[in-house]
């Protein structure tokens, strides 16, 4: 027991951590974008797929059970990436305590370096995201709880494309963040090595695009009146 | 040739440092890159004054000793044609005439600043002292072919061995992390059958032992191996993660 307790004290520890509660989000996210693809299929099916998320798993499960058990994974995985991202950023500014004059950096590219911005302006989008489409308070002009559809294409119409600009920019900063995250997220786990790298930085290229294009497609269709 | 010389001078771990400009004006371009700064020294100790502290040994590439950061990069490795080397194997001929060369020291909290370019890394022993050596009854060298090892094995428990300790991935390091070095001295070690009593222990040991030296973490940018002198890659810092994985599940805990 004593070394499963000490691994998260350690700063390997808290990069495993990271990486597991990474890889939870980026399973959640491919699964989500790959659901709001149903919008262009119509407001009838884009609302019952989203109530479907609802009676999922019924007669076993009630009402809304399976979308909260849903939640009790990915927003305890989101609460321990933030605290072993923040928490390893402030040790890594420490570890640095006397400046370089000059320093230069050989490899970093620039989704490396933007790692821990990029993840608080993703932490800012939830909260927004949330307040859009889930809660429907203060950001968006008509929320209907009972109306996914209307919520989405009104959202995304709303405030001189305000909201729906906030999701393209959001978008860019998920797609750096998983190109460098989803490779990253190999060799922390010990499952890179040079053989496989190559590979996986494709993988890792492919993932960061197709997730950000599907996503991207929603608002961006909107935007230039294909659906709505 | 020409150069400017603008080297980090700072008494020692209590005080502040600076930079210093020195003009040199005949560097023959055949001299290393220590001899240059020799020469310097000369002229600073003829005229009265300190010269400059550094570190270096063996001046050959494979003490580990010296360590400076030049122009931003550790042992100035950053033109084209220059890779894996250590700075005392850099010539002067690798610089252009007129130019202005930045020097300063490993910069990192477990590397303290014991005066001007010269810094402790006993941070390094103490990580190895925790876990970087196998136990076994002292007696004559067994025969090399004693037990048998696959030759993939040996070859990657050789190039972990390559590593000198000179510090240069974690000064390269934008975290000042030293996974790499931790991850080859117990990498050599773990690829052998010699080494697989201890080996889980000394995972969690040395990484430990890195941690409370003040060293930052992975961030997996590579810049470390993009420095090595001895061409030490990111697989080993990979290995070391699931060894401690491996560790923590089979309940290992820290004895340092
Ligand atoms: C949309 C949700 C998110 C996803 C899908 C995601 C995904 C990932 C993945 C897969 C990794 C790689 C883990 C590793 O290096 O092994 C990672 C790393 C990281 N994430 Fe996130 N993340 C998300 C949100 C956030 C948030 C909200 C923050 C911070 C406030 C954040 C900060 C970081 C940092 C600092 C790293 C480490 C970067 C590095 O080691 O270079 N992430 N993320
Ligand atoms: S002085 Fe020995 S490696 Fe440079």
């Amino acid at each position: 027991m004593v070394g499963i307790l000490h691994f998260p004290n350690t700063t390997i520890g808290k990069k495993i951590i990271m990486a597991l509660s990474g890889a939870i989000w980026l399973g959640f996210l491919a699964g989500h974008m790959v659901g709001n693809l149903k919008i262009f299929m119509g407001a009838e099916h884009f609302n019952e797929y989203a109530h479907g998320l609802r009676t999922l798993g019924e007669p076993i499960l009630v009402y809304g059970q399976a979308l909260w058990i849903a939640r009790l994974v990915v927003v305890p995985a989101l609460v321990l990436h933030v605290w072993a991202a923040i928490t390893l950023s402030l040790l890594n500014m420490q570890a640095r305590d006397s400046k370089y004059v000059q320093h230069r950096k050989l490899n970093a590219n620039a989704a490396q370096l933007s790692m821990i911005f990029g993840g608080i302006a993703l932490f800012l989008f939830i909260i927004f995201h949330l307040m859009h489409f889930t809660l429907g308070v203060l950001v968006h002009p008509s929320f209907n709880p009972n109306d996914p559809y209307h919520n989405v294409i009104a959202g995304f119409q709303s405030y001189f494309y305000i909201p729906a600009v906030i999701y393209l920019i959001a978008l860019a900063a998920l797609s750096l963040h998983l190109y460098h995250g989803t490779w990253s997220m190999f060799q922390t786990l010990g499952l890179n090595n040079k053989t496989y790298t190559k590979s996986l930085r494709i993988l890792a290229w492919l993932v960061a695009i197709s997730i950000t294009a599907g996503f991207a497609l929603v608002p961006l269709s909107v935007m230039f009146g294909v659906v709505g | 040739m020409k150069l400017t010389l603008r080297v980090w001078r700072q008494k020692n771990s209590n005080t502040q440092g600076q930079l210093e400009d020195h003009q040199l004006d005949d560097v023959s371009p055949d001299s290393s890159f220590l001899e240059m700064i020799d020469d310097l020294n000369e002229k600073l100790t003829n005229e009265g004054k300190e010269p400059i502290a550094f570190d270096h040994d063996c001046r050959e590439g494979i003490c580990g000793m010296c360590s400076l950061v030049v122009n931003g990069v550790a042992h100035g490795q950053d033109r084209e044609l220059i890779k894996a080397v250590t700075i005392c194997q850099l010539h002067m001929r690798n610089f252009h005439g007129g130019e202005t060369i930045v020097l300063e020291p490993w910069r990192a909290k477990g590397f303290p600043i014991l005066k001007d370019l010269i810094v402790d890394r006993g941070a390094f022993d103490r990580i190895i002292q925790a876990g970087g050596f196998i136990s076994v009854g002292t007696g004559s060298a067994p025969d090399a072919n004693a037990s048998p090892i696959p030759k993939k094995n040996a070859d990657i428990a050789m190039d972990a061995a390559a590593c000198i300790g000179c510090g240069a991935c974690v000064a390269a390091c934008p975290n000042a992390s030293a996974m790499l070095f931790t991850s080859a001295k117990m990498g050599n070690l773990n690829h052998l059958p010699q080494g697989q009593t201890e080996r889980y222990q000394r995972v969690v040991n040395m990484v430990t032992q890195m941690d409370k030296e003040g060293f930052g973490a992975c961030t997996n940018m590579g810049e470390c191996e993009a420095v090595c002198p001895k061409e030490i890659n990111l697989d080993f810092i990979a290995q070391m993660n699931k060894d401690l994985i491996t560790a923590a599940l089979k309940g290992i805990g820290p004895t340092v």
